[in-house]
């Protein structure tokens, strides 16, 4: 059993989501840990998206949609009115359900972030960071020969890699994933889960699943929504081996979901 | 007579439907058997018997009957006078016979004219009494076979669904059959205007005075030393620079407001915005190209006028900039909602992606979305170019007549579209170069506009494609 105290990376408070009239999120309060693997899961249309995606304000896109509440990240609310939310996305990073790398070459694809935030000073700088992000993201070996090629031209795994070492060519603290293996193969998902395990050691991790044995695979912890609410959140050995509400055990069972 | 004749069809028709649908009822309730089709394909099956036939009648007696006649009459002239007469006074002959006939012929009746005006009225009068007992012939045979065979309990639905398909297909077919003919008759008369006048001198020269080439008799044939001498008159260049110039002139005013106001309309604008904007945007689209071609000669032509004049500069009242300037303002609803819809098509996951990364609002537009939708924006903005290069209204009141070769945009100009208007008003001799010219350019117009469009299409699918 470990005995490290865990810090806490992120902390959410009351928070509620507003579609509109609908109310998409009821008080949810949870804390993710740092450099771990933190996994939501819930049946279709239980939140758990909306929510990861209130992490990096993605929610601003949409019109409609109202957040209440607190998020806090390294103990400062990204709510607040100072937040700028360009500075927030740089350090919450994000990689999503459908690969979308932008119609430009692999090397532009990386290169994307750190030229937006001016973090390479010349060409080798550039070179490097695009390097080491395809490297973490354990695309280097299968792409270096072919960095000018379109990302587009990649397979559903390698463009979901790719995608995470767009994500991670900024440093970010933190990288939120949402169904990150949903459109992928088996093979491709047992890669990106490899990957999931060793990207923890240097970032914290929030993702969001269909597949409750990918959480209990990569997470160690675990966060159950059903209907807008969190129903119940703890280690993920808890949650799979002896969960403390009726519900998560019948999810977790297949009696629904 | 056969609007008479195809009005009596449409009320036959009408009550065939209603025969056919009541007639399969009672047949189906009172002998208890299974019909094969719907009770309305029955009314088809009946009105289209009785419709059809009568009117292949109608039709193949309108094409014919001119033609029998015709000849008849002529066979008559041939056997009663003496001395052989060429086609021409025969042709002649046959027409002064025909208006004697109407009634609105005047000149000198000769015998031969009243004898042939009187024989045509009686073959007029037979060949309509006949017509009228074929058609009803047609209807009543057509209409028993039709009502014997659903007595049979006829397979009805295949035959009308066929019927419909082919009256589907003739449609279509006619629509391509009308752009065919018009594409031969551009070609036909495009090779007779090159037959005089080389291609080369048309393409490649450098003075366009087309009224030079006057003939001063209809069916005279051009000696070879007037063609010497048109040999420059029929220099096009200066319309295709003036065509050029002005659609350029068009496309600075258009493609600038008319992506801004896309991009605007497609990522910044609020749905009320949106909702609001567009559809004003679009009522420039709904503007007659002839107001903007008169606002065009009458207020910013003089503006421009008055404007250089108390500069000290000479602009001339009919200027490029002046009809450039207006149709680009014709032009922008076209590049501003074909854009809009083309960065609205952009997958929203891109977007997100380029934000999730820290990128800005405008980053992500300027690095992302403008670049995955440039191929569709470079195809919206061709297919304006062509609209620019086609466009005649503007043109003809704003740009002038002269066919100057400058690229002053103060000076008259004139394009391709003005020079065909130019050349076609009013009267003239079929067989002269100045009026085959409207042709060769017209056909010059027609391959450069297909072209562009087809390039911008490819441009549009290509990019379709790549998210799909």
């Amino acid at each position: 059993m470990d005995v490290i105290m865990n810090e806490e990376k992120i902390i959410a408070k009351d928070v509620s989501v507003f579609y509109g009239e609908k109310q998409a999120l009821f008080d949810v309060n949870l804390s993710i840990d740092k450099n771990k693997v933190t996994s939501l899961i819930g049946p279709s249309g239980c939140g758990k998206s909306t929510f990861i995606r209130c992490i990096n304000r993605m929610n601003d896109v949409i019109d409609i949609c109202k957040v209440q509440g607190a998020i806090e990240i390294n103990g400062h609310n990204i709510y607040d009115k100072s937040v700028d939310v360009v500075k927030l996305r740089e350090k919450v990073g994000m990689v999503f359900q459908k690969p979308n790398p932008f119609p430009k070459s692999i090397y532009d694809n990386v290169a994307y972030g750190p030229t937006i935030h001016g973090l390479a000073n010349n060409k080798t700088d550039m070179d490097q960071i695009v390097e080491n992000s395809l490297k973490k993201a354990a695309l280097w070996e299968e792409v270096k020969d072919r960095l000018n090629d379109a990302g587009t031209g990649l397979s559903g795994g390698q463009q979901q890699r790719l995608c995470i070492a767009r994500a991670i060519s900024i440093n970010p603290e933190v990288i939120l994933m949402d169904e990150p293996c949903s459109a992928l193969d088996p093979i491709a998902t047992a890669k990106i889960e490899d990957l999931i395990g060793e990207l923890k050691e240097t970032f914290t991790i929030v993702i969001v699943t269909h597949s409750m044995s990918q959480a209990a695979r990569v997470s160690q912890k675990t966060g159950f929504f059903h209907l807008g609410k969190l129903i119940e959140f703890d280690s993920t050995d808890k949650i799979f081996k002896n969960p403390s509400n009726s519900m998560t055990q019948d999810y977790i069972t297949g009696r629904f979901g | 007579m056969n609007s008479i004749l195809l009005f009596v069809l449409l009320i036959l028709c009408i009550f065939s439907f209603y025969y056919g649908q009541s007639r399969i009822k009672k047949i189906s309730s009172a002998s208890a058997i299974t019909v094969k089709s719907l009770p309305h394909f029955y009314g088809y099956y009946q009105a289209l018997w009785c419709a059809l036939p009568a009117f292949l009648v109608i039709v193949f007696w309108s094409i014919l009957e001119p033609i029998v006649v015709k000849n008849l009459i002529l066979n008559q002239i041939q056997s009663t006078t003496l001395q052989e007469l060429s086609k021409n006074e025969l042709t002649l002959l046959y027409s002064q016979i025909v208006s004697l006939a109407g009634n609105n012929f005047s000149g000198n009746i000769t015998e031969a004219v009243k004898q042939g005006a009187f024989s045509y009225k009686n073959f007029l009068s037979i060949s309509q009494s006949s017509k009228i007992v074929l058609f009803l012939c047609a209807v009543i045979a057509a209409t028993l076979f039709a009502h014997s065979k659903i007595n049979n309990n006829v397979h009805a639905r295949e035959g009308v669904e066929k019927i419909f398909i082919i009256i589907l297909f003739l449609s279509a077919t006619a629509a391509i059959l009308t752009t065919v003919g018009i594409i031969f008759a551009l070609l036909f008369e495009t090779l007779k205007f090159f037959k005089t006048i080389n291609i080369f001198d048309f393409m490649f020269g450098l003075s366009w005075s087309p009224q030079r080439a006057f003939v001063r008799d209809a069916g005279a044939v051009l000696t070879a030393a007037q063609v010497q001498d048109l040999k420059d008159a029929f220099g096009a260049v200066p319309l295709f620079a003036g065509t050029a110039f002005i659609a350029f002139i068009a496309m600075c005013v258009a493609v600038p407001i008319g992506l801004f106001s896309g991009i605007y309309l497609a990522e910044y604008a609020s749905f009320k915005q949106r909702k609001w904007g567009k559809p004003i945007i679009e009522i420039l689209a709904g503007i007659p190209t002839v107001v903007y071609g008169f606002f065009a000669a009458l207020t910013v032509g003089p503006f421009f006028k008055v404007l250089g004049n108390s500069l000290g500069v000479e602009v001339s009242s009919e200027s490029a900039l002046a009809a450039g300037l207006v149709m680009g303002v014709m032009i922008i609803p076209f590049v501003s909602s074909l854009s809009d819809d083309v960065i609205n098509a952009v997958p929203q996951s891109l977007r997100e992606g380029s934000l999730a990364l820290g990128a800005t609002h405008s980053e992500t537009i300027k690095k992302v979305v403008f670049p995955a939708a440039l191929p569709g924006i470079v195809g919206s903005i061709l297919l304006a170019v062509s609209r620019a290069v086609g466009e005649t209204m503007i043109v003809v009141m704003a740009a002038g007549l002269a066919a100057n070769l400058t690229i002053n945009p103060l000076e008259a100009t004139t394009t391709i579209t003005t020079q065909i208007v130019m050349i076609l008003v009013g009267d003239q001799e079929f067989t002269s170069p100045k009026t085959q010219s409207a042709f060769a350019l017209g056909l010059t117009l027609f391959c450069l506009t297909l072209i562009l469009n087809f390039i911008a299409l490819r441009f549009v699918k290509k990019y379709r494609e790549k998210y799909e």
